[in-house]
């Protein structure tokens, strides 16, 4: 369904067939640019309970999206712009205390759905563009599109890169931080801005939707396999170009949406991973457990044996 | 503010009062209110430097407000906290601040540092592109979590060690900068006895030792009065401050609002 209208551009024949479609290319790329950078601007959210911010932020990037076709606009661009103010304006809230955290995320959350179903139903209905923005589409795609895409991504990892330190630092403690030195309001500011780039970048691939699930999944599946900031926001990337690229050639082939499939390879991921963690824990938890027993069970038999009674005992500590 | 029980101002030779800037924290006439709810009010005192100083009170009487104000994270509403003679909201050098909180924001997450990683916080003075320590910095990290007593568990995930082990994590972090001044808020929440004793026993070195100026929170009276050199009692105003050996029964009755007796251990085990 999602495939059948697409034009058969075929750029050679000894390619794989994925790869002699230029929409896939630039889909593929895009997939890749999507796998680095929401999950590792995700992880700044995910570790401070920001999680929803994803879910508000990309709500607003559809009214964005709205306006945008409305008024014929680029939409990247206003759906940029939308995102990035409810970003600061939520953040503003959020340090000035005049609206708890997720009160300020769900105003804004239905208030830029109210208004993106309003303009819709009010001028040109929903039609296949504004699905292909709500769900994902690998023929969204453009040229100009993925040059953007590439500059914002490119951004995003080198602010991300710099103030590694800051960020984490703020993430762990924000309080520790600014008695650190760490100027904190003015780097959530930044994070919440390059949060709204991230999703702007993001709803091209996978959808309004559902680019909170490729902000977020990935996250929890490298914080449960590594240890260590730097190795997590590593991992966090890889785990996201992962999934992105590997849902996007299943939805190739399957003739699948993008973005469930993306987020559904993700969150299989997630089910292994932790399942495997408790599998991993109750053999290795037992055996600790075992291991503990008989290690009580030599020392006490080495103290008899220090006292000369059973010296020659085979349980002797090891 | 209950005049009755403060104590008797302390006598102060001006000759031998330091300058302004080598006092590590000043409360001048500092208010502080949550939607035009006082919490904070009318405070006045110095923290002078090498002094041992415990603040007291009873839940909600903003004690950690305080601190907070102290530290510059929250804006007085009126009056002004000064840090070494700067403005706290204006404060730059906090290299010279070790920051001991209540409780971390992140306690409760999986968070995957390891206690390395956030001990070598401590560490950070600024911006930096690829390394967050200097070479010769690796070792005032290992020196700090060994004074804390967590060496062992630097490879542990955060998240995975007890809450005291925290709170020793979060002191070796303080330790890495070296400051001048180390802020603690209640710092022995959640540990058991035996931490209690180290805990106490590693500050006292700090600040006799090392002459580190310590501001410790705490509910702990027989603590206070055993390690701490001054105290100030805080129920929104102050209700005490001054010398430890001057805290008597009547500024803690007035703090808590109940009758307490002061039992003193002298060295033959004797109450008095």
């Amino acid at each position: 369904m999602f495939l059948c209208m697409i034009p058969t551009i075929r750029i050679g024949n000894s390619m794989p067939e994925i790869f002699q479609y230029e929409f896939m290319n630039r889909a593929i790329v895009a997939s890749v640019l999507v796998g680095v950078t929401a999950p590792a601007i995700g992880m700044f959210l995910v570790l401070r309970r920001l999680s929803l911010i994803a879910d508000t932020l990309s709500h607003v990037a559809f009214a964005g999206v709205a306006v945008a076709l409305i008024t014929k606009s680029f939409t990247p661009i206003v759906a940029f712009i939308a995102t990035a103010t409810a970003a600061v304006s939520i953040e503003e809230l959020r340090v000035r205390r005049l609206l708890p955290g997720d009160a300020a995320l769900a105003v804004f959350l239905y208030g830029a759905l109210a208004l993106a179903v309003v303009l819709i139903s009010a001028f040109d209905g929903f039609n296949s563009t504004i699905f292909s923005y709500l769900f994902g589409s690998v023929l969204s795609v453009s040229s100009t599109d993925l040059w953007w895409m590439g500059m914002l991504a490119l951004v995003i990892t080198l602010f991300l890169f710099m103030f590694r330190f800051e960020l984490t630092q703020i993430t762990f403690d924000s309080d520790l931080a600014k008695t650190n030195g760490v100027r904190v309001h003015m780097l959530n500011l930044s994070l919440a801005i390059l949060t709204a780039g991230t999703i702007t970048v993001s709803m091209r691939v996978v959808g309004v939707l559902l680019v909170g699930a490729l902000i977020v999944i990935p996250v929890l599946v490298s914080i449960r396999v590594v240890k260590g900031l730097s190795l997590t926001l590593l991992v966090s990337s890889v785990i996201g170009v992962f999934v992105a690229v590997f849902g996007m050639v299943i939805s190739f082939y399957a003739d699948l949406a993008p973005g469930g499939s993306v987020v559904l390879i993700a969150i299989s991921l997630l089910i292994i991973v932790e399942i495997g963690a408790l599998i991993k824990k109750r053999i290795f938890g037992s055996s600790q457990l075992m291991h503990s027993s008989d290690h009580t069970h030599a020392h006490e038999f080495h103290a008899h044996g220090a006292n000369g009674s059973a010296t020659d005992d085979p349980h002797s500590h090891r | 503010m209950n005049h009755n029980s403060k104590s008797k101002p302390i006598e102060v030779d001006v000759e031998s009062f330091p300058r302004p800037e080598k006092i590590p924290i000043r409360f001048d006439e500092t208010w502080f209110a949550y939607d035009s709810m006082p919490v904070v009010r009318d405070i006045n005192f110095s923290i002078m430097p090498g002094e041992f100083a415990a603040i007291l009170g009873p839940n909600g009487s903003g004690k950690t407000t305080l601190m907070k104000l102290a530290l510059g994270l929250l804006k007085p509403s009126s009056g002004r906290v000064l840090l070494f003679g700067e403005s706290s909201e204006n404060f730059k050098d906090w290299h010279r601040i070790g920051y001991v909180p209540q409780r971390i924001q992140t306690a409760e997450h999986r968070f995957p540092a390891s206690v390395r990683e956030i001990v070598q916080f401590g560490a950070y003075s600024g911006f930096r592109f690829f390394s967050l320590l200097k070479h010769k910095e690796n070792s005032r990290v290992d020196d700090a979590m060994e004074l804390a007593g967590i060496l062992e568990l630097a490879d542990r995930r955060v998240s995975d060690i007890s809450a005291g082990q925290q709170q020793r994590m979060l002191i070796a972090r303080a330790l890495v900068r070296r400051p001048d001044l180390l802020v603690m808020d209640e710092p022995v929440a959640g540990v058991d006895a035996a931490g209690e004793d180290q805990f106490h026993s590693m500050v006292r070195k700090l600040n006799r030792d090392l002459g580190i100026t310590i501001v410790m929170v705490s509910h702990d009276i027989g603590a206070v009065m055993r390690e701490a050199t001054t105290c100030a009692c805080i129920n929104q105003d102050i209700v005490f401050h001054g010398p430890v050996h001057q805290l008597d029964a009547n500024a803690l009755s007035t703090l808590y609002g109940f009758p307490v007796d002061v039992l003193m251990h002298d060295p033959d085990h004797t109450h008095r």
